[in-house]
């Protein structure tokens, strides 16, 4: 069975269409991309599927089960978690802390919410850990969120939707502003993900997701213009070139 | 134990053997017991404002509304119902509790400055009954005709009406009962998660954190603290003012928290201490005490961000 059902999705933001008529299915283990150019309704896609924006049509099942337009905090408790194109973390917590939060907001039961301290959770503290060695930081886990460096937060930033043990990942370009080096790091760490993890990626650059991904979406203009294996985007891409002009490999 | 802690705890020591021995050494400094009760109960006050503005980020221009409802459930219940100072307590905090309760519901859908104007709107709206609702009220002249009771414990009377000690040791002991609360709340994971909203309430949001929920859970709290602190007011002044309630009072008790560093647990309560104390010696100076004590917002808000505390705070490490 699917983890993840698309069925005819649309977004109108008054005469805008974002996302335009949009199927698409995640199978258990599958690594599914989505690029496209700026502005081809990528991230709206996204929000949509976390419940920041309901549909104006179409339906998404997760699990069998109907979530469209149930609201952010009830997507995150059924197991969708996703990570942000622009970082968004706590900045004046520390790394430690700001893994917490995500692996304790996602506890089904909030027992001694108001008076147990929060260092009575070993659990969940060591789940922490574990998420932040995952990601290369457990050696920084004391220091501020906003003392570190922007790569390591595009890290940390991964480690906070990992900790919410989550049923399907959505990766909103976790190399956006990397250097070379920096972007090699978090492809490696992607690619350990795969098939751990159901994932959806959203990538502008299409060499970061062509040999790692299990299936590829086109997006331009809101709707899916291709979709398949990457060896047939790149076909067809290369045949595109001049149309999609950004997401073409340099 | 870590250099940190042990700072820590030094520093919370030092703040309760201060407040524990207010009375004797404040009338060799020119001061009087009177004034450290005042100083307690505004910055009990000024705390729970800050619970809300410091700890969850969002800034409630109205809590006097919260405040005033407890000085008028704590007066009417002297007056009319029981002679008995602890149930006024309780009466004064519930009637402010419940009302935040209630109005919180429709206030924590707004955001920065929608939030603040709203929170005003609804404090307002207090106001004017308090004002014109004379005959049960007071009207403009305020509720008086009561006065604080001694506190029966059976086997002895503790004379709080006419001994100033007295009377300031009872308002430390609920002071302490108060600040604990909220201490054990910020240390817990619902403190953490008011944190989280202030620093990011859209992470928080996907997350899993029902934001408006919690944002809501904080500013009930909040008001049954401010509920508290007004229905001690109340004590202390043996009278309910309509003015407790008006936004300017809000706008005190805001600016005693900035004043004194509103990141800082115990920043709006030396805030408070600050702000009572040039009242009380510049106001028998000149009629204009305000805009001295508004210069001093004005220089701590340029050059001391982090507040009075803050400073402090930084100075030392």
């Amino acid at each position: 069975m699917n983890v993840l059902e698309i069925n005819n999705v649309t977004k109108r933001f008054g005469n805008l269409v974002a996302v335009r008529d949009v199927s698409l299915s995640v199978a258990k283990g599958e690594l599914c991309a989505i690029i496209g150019p700026n502005g081809a309704g990528k991230t709206t896609f996204f929000n949509l599927l976390t419940g920041q924006h309901a549909p104006t049509s179409g339906r998404i099942v997760f699990d069998g089960r109907d979530i469209t337009g149930t609201p952010p905090h009830g997507i995150a408790h059924l197991g969708i978690a996703r990570s942000f194109q622009r970082t968004s973390i706590f900045p004046t917590l520390s790394l430690l802390d700001n893994v917490w939060l995500a692996a304790f907001a996602r506890q089904p039961s909030w027992r001694g919410l108001a008076w147990r301290r929060t260092d009575r959770y070993p659990e969940l503290a060591e789940r922490a850990m574990a998420m932040l060695d995952e990601v290369g930081l457990a050696g920084k886990a004391g220091e501020p969120a906003r003392a570190i460096s922007h790569g390591e937060q595009r890290q940390l930033e991964l480690a906070i939707a990992l900790a919410a043990t989550p049923r399907l990942l959505l990766l909103d370009e976790p190399a956006a502003g990397l250097s070379p080096d920096e972007t090699q790091k978090m492809v490696a760490l992607v690619r350990r993900l795969k098939g751990r993890y159901n994932i959806i990626l959203i990538e502008h650059k299409i060499d970061v997701v062509m040999s790692r991904s299990d299936r590829i979406a086109v997006m331009h203009f809101g709707g899916v213009i291709a979709e398949g294996p990457p060896a047939e985007i790149q076909r067809n891409a290369e045949v595109r070139r001049a149309y999609l002009g950004g997401i073409a490999p340099p | 134990m870590s250099a940190e802690s042990t700072r820590k705890l030094i520093a919370l020591a030092a703040i309760w053997i201060t407040l524990l021995l207010a009375p004797y050494w404040m009338a060799p400094l020119g001061g009087y017991t009177a004034l450290a009760t005042r100083v307690l109960v505004l910055g009990l006050a000024a705390m729970s404002v800050n619970f809300l503005l410091g700890f969850t980020g969002v800034l409630s221009f109205g809590h006097a509304a919260y405040f005033g409802l407890g000085a008028y459930g704590a007066g009417l219940t002297l007056k009319f119902l029981a002679l008995s100072t602890p149930l006024a307590l309780v009466a004064g905090t519930l009637l402010g509790g419940v009302c935040g309760a209630i109005l919180g519901t429709l206030i924590v859908r707004r955001r920065g400055v929608y939030f603040a104007m709203v929170t005003i709107a609804f404090g307002q709206v207090f106001y004017y009954i308090a004002f014109q609702w004379s005959s049960l009220t007071g009207g403009d002249d305020g509720l008086r005709g009561f006065s604080r009771q001694p506190i029966d414990f059976g086997f002895f009377k503790l004379d709080i009406l006419s001994s100033a000690d007295n009377f300031y040791f009872f308002v430390l002991f609920c002071f302490a009962l108060v600040v604990a609360a909220m201490g054990f709340i910020l240390r817990s994971p619902f403190g953490r998660t008011m944190i989280a909203i202030r620093e990011n309430e859209r992470r928080s949001r996907f997350l899993g954190i029902p934001v408006e929920r919690h944002i809501w859970i904080a500013f009930t709290l909040s008001c049954f603290f401010m509920g508290f602190a007004g229905a001690l007011y109340a004590l202390v002044n043996n009278f309910a003012d309509p003015r407790g309630l008006h936004y300017s009072q809000s706008g005190d008790f805001v600016m005693m928290a900035v004043m004194g560093g509103m990141r800082s647990f115990w920043g709006p309560l030396l805030g408070a201490a600050v702000f009572v104390v040039l009242q009380d010696y510049l106001s028998s100076v000149t009629v204009n005490w305000m805009s001295f004590v508004g210069l001093l917002f004005v220089l701590v808000v340029l050059f001391f961000p982090r507040g009075l505390l803050g400073f402090i705070q930084r100075s030392k490490a």
